[in-house]
């Protein structure tokens, strides 16, 4: 295939590295994730899903980059803007739309809804409803698979806005001094809520603030599949080594608002216009053609498919039975 | 057990209230590899209180970990450690040093089973350091159990006595939920029989520690062992008081307060929480509701904290919090308006 050969001399690294079964396998995420999260949004606006959800929608690439190398019994602990981190890590579309929906079927029984959601099966330990609220649970994580002595390393995401609450600098330093097995997965979307991050922190980046706790701070470009994958390869492989913490960011964006009643106050048409131009789907399809990695029928397909599942998840959880409220307490404590 | 149960039992020693923690500490970590004690000075220097002592030297570093100042960060790591298999047990320097872990304990440990829909379990153990009573002053002396006894997913045990500080922190490590212990500070050098083999006290039972029928005391903590002191006075005075040890704030054994009161017909609250929004106002609501008020002979009476940060001046201090004379001095009262 000497077409293939002379497109591979020009692929960067970072793309190289990836074959293309698990390429097209992190595109069908990034579509599931973009689709889960525009229905999601439509049943929204239909009131079909009451409360609110923080959608991610333009951040596809750092959950799926991120969570790309990590085995299934790794850890994740995510974020508030969750749900492409569960949807990365391999969660049931089904049964977190039907959690959407408050039902029975959902993963928290509707008990939880869109920020709450964990997976325990797939290693996700929870999204978390405060702001760095995972990062300290992150370093007991590291501390538990350190004294069963597991080959397991733990990723916990966190946004702009948690690098400034105390609960960040806690758990650095406390998984540093241990050499806990943990990444430090910050999703720098340039707003805590409506407030710019340049505005909130005296440094460019917040991986600036790595060398305070001795490890290394890695900022890459979030909305860049192949180098998110990459840079989280290497603070993986540094955790499972016994070689300690990782601090890495991802310069990325929503495209939406903080939650559904944001009004975009603080940003401009031209930002959000700015940043939907680098779609980081758009980005990789584009990519991946060029390289001749994926054609434009097989990425058609991918996202045909990933359409279809959602689908038939909204299906699943229109359909699903409401709790009973007798039961209201009974998970409050466990037997 | 109660109070009073002699010493020379087989298997029983007399052991002070840090020894019988310590002890249960020991045996947990000897019977499970998943347990293990964290917190501020908890490894050589052996507890802030002494209580973990010679733990580091027995255990090893592993296991007695010395940690940084970062109540938050130690409060969100136990809850991590608990819902990946561990069993762990932190010490919390000073219970008022809880208000620096608040998020973890309230939003994180209390709601992490019930958010995830039943799924996931989180059996973690925070030790706390209370009360007033060692010239420590307001931010190192205060009694703030209500607070975490407000939380639904929360346990929140006070033992007042040695048997009960190792009862109950055994049966604190065993439970698959988060549990708070409040350890009070003036109680640490207390002794009493204390049965060498590993046992469990019910988390969620109350204690007659002295039966009486003229009027009920409900105490917690070390209010437990004036108010028991107070009714030996007032037992030369021809007043009977029964001593309830709540023991556990939640769950909460109202049927033992209840079957008191049904008994006694006077019912009084003691405890060094401030009283306001305190733990009274939670008991006498669950009597005044309950049809066990129509048969009382006196109103309830609440004996709290005062509406005071604690104080550093040993008068004002002792001032801040009921003590043994004020007891005895409210029960005579209380008894007498009853008689009227």
């Amino acid at each position: 295939m000497p077409n293939d050969l002379s497109s591979a001399v020009s692929q960067r690294p970072a793309l190289a590295a990836l074959d293309d079964a698990t390429l097209a396998s992190a595109l069908r995420r990034m579509h599931l994730i973009r689709r889960f999260e525009e229905v999601a949004e439509q049943s929204y606006m239909r009131g079909l899903v009451h409360g609110t959800m923080h959608l991610s929608i333009g951040q596809e690439a750092s959950a799926v980059g991120a969570i790309l190398h990590l085995a299934r019994d790794d850890y994740i602990l995510s974020t508030h803007r969750g749900h492409g981190h569960c949807i990365a890590k391999g969660a049931d579309v089904a049964r977190m739309l039907a959690e959407f929906f408050g039902k029975e079927t959902g993963y928290c029984r509707g008990r939880g809804g869109s920020m709450h959601i964990a997976d325990l099966d797939t290693g996700n330990l929870g999204a978390n409803g405060i702001v760095a609220g995972g990062l300290p649970i992150a370093v007991g994580v590291g501390m538990s698979i350190k004294a069963q002595k597991l080959p397991r390393v733990c990723m916990v995401f966190f946004g702009d806005g948690a690098a400034n609450e105390g609960a960040f600098h806690e758990s650095l330093n406390m998984a540093s001094i241990w050499a806990l097995p943990i990444v430090f997965l910050c999703e720098n979307n340039q707003y805590g809520m409506s407030m710019d991050v340049a505005k909130a922190m005296a440094v460019a980046n917040v991986a600036d603030r790595a060398p305070a706790y001795a490890m290394p701070g890695v900022t890459v470009d979030g909305n860049d599949l192949p180098a998110v994958a990459a840079a989280a390869a290497e603070a993986i492989g540094r955790a499972r080594s016994g070689d300690g913490p990782t601090l890495l960011e991802c310069k990325t964006y929503r495209l939406r608002g903080h939650s559904k009643s944001d009004r975009n106050l603080y940003r401009t048409k031209d930002e959000i216009d700015g940043w939907r131009a680098r779609d980081p789907i758009a980005r990789l399809e584009t990519e991946l053609v060029e390289h001749g990695r994926l054609d434009a029928g097989r990425i058609a397909a991918i996202r045909a498919d990933a359409e279809r599942e959602i689908g038939a998840a909204l299906e699943f959880a229109k359909s699903s039975p409401a709790p009973d409220p007798d039961q209201l307490t009974r998970d409050v404590y466990a037997a | 057990m109660p109070l009073d149960a002699p010493a020379t039992e087989a298997g029983v020693r007399t052991l002070s209230y840090a020894e019988a923690i310590r002890e249960a500490l020991a045996q947990a970590m000897e019977a499970d590899p998943r347990v293990f004690l964290f917190g501020e000075d908890v490894g050589v220097y052996g507890g802030a209180f002494g209580v973990s002592g010679d733990l580091f030297h027995r255990f090893g570093a592993d296991r007695v970990i010395d940690t940084p100042i970062s109540e938050l960060g130690l409060a969100g790591a136990a809850v991590g450690a608990a819902l990946t298999g561990m069993r762990p047990v932190l010490e919390i320097q000073f219970s008022d040093f809880a208000t620096l872990a608040m998020e973890q304990i309230v939003n994180q440990a209390a709601k992490i089973r019930f958010m995830f829909g039943g799924k996931a379990t989180v059996p973690m153990v925070v030790r706390l350091p209370a009360g007033s009573g060692t010239g420590a002053a307001a931010q190192h002396s205060q009694s703030l159990e209500a607070w975490f006894a407000h939380v639904p997913g929360l346990k929140v045990v006070q033992p007042s006595t040695p048997h009960d500080a190792k009862g109950l922190l055994l049966a604190a490590i065993d439970d698959p939920n988060p549990v708070l212990v409040f350890e009070h500070k003036l109680l640490y050098r207390t002794k009493g029989p204390v049965p060498i083999e590993p046992y469990r006290e019910p988390i969620g039972k109350a204690v007659v520690r002295r039966p009486g029928r003229d009027v009920t005391v409900v105490a917690t903590s070390i209010m437990a062992l004036r108010a028991a002191a107070a009714a030996e006075t007032l037992a030369q005075e021809g007043i009977d008081a029964e001593i309830v040890d709540l023991r556990s704030l939640r769950p909460i054994d109202t049927d033992t307060i209840v079957a008191s009161v049904a008994k006694t017909k006077r019912l009084i609250v003691v405890y060094e929480g401030v009283k306001t929004m305190g733990i009274g106002a939670e008991i006498a609501a669950r009597v005044a509701e309950h049809p066990v008020m129509r048969t009382l002979a006196a109103p309830i009476v609440r004996l709290g904290g005062a509406d005071s940060p604690i104080p550093y001046n040993p008068v004002l201090e002792k001032a801040a919090v009921p003590q043994e004379a004020d007891i005895a001095a409210a029960v005579r009262s209380l008894v007498q308006e009853g008689a009227r």
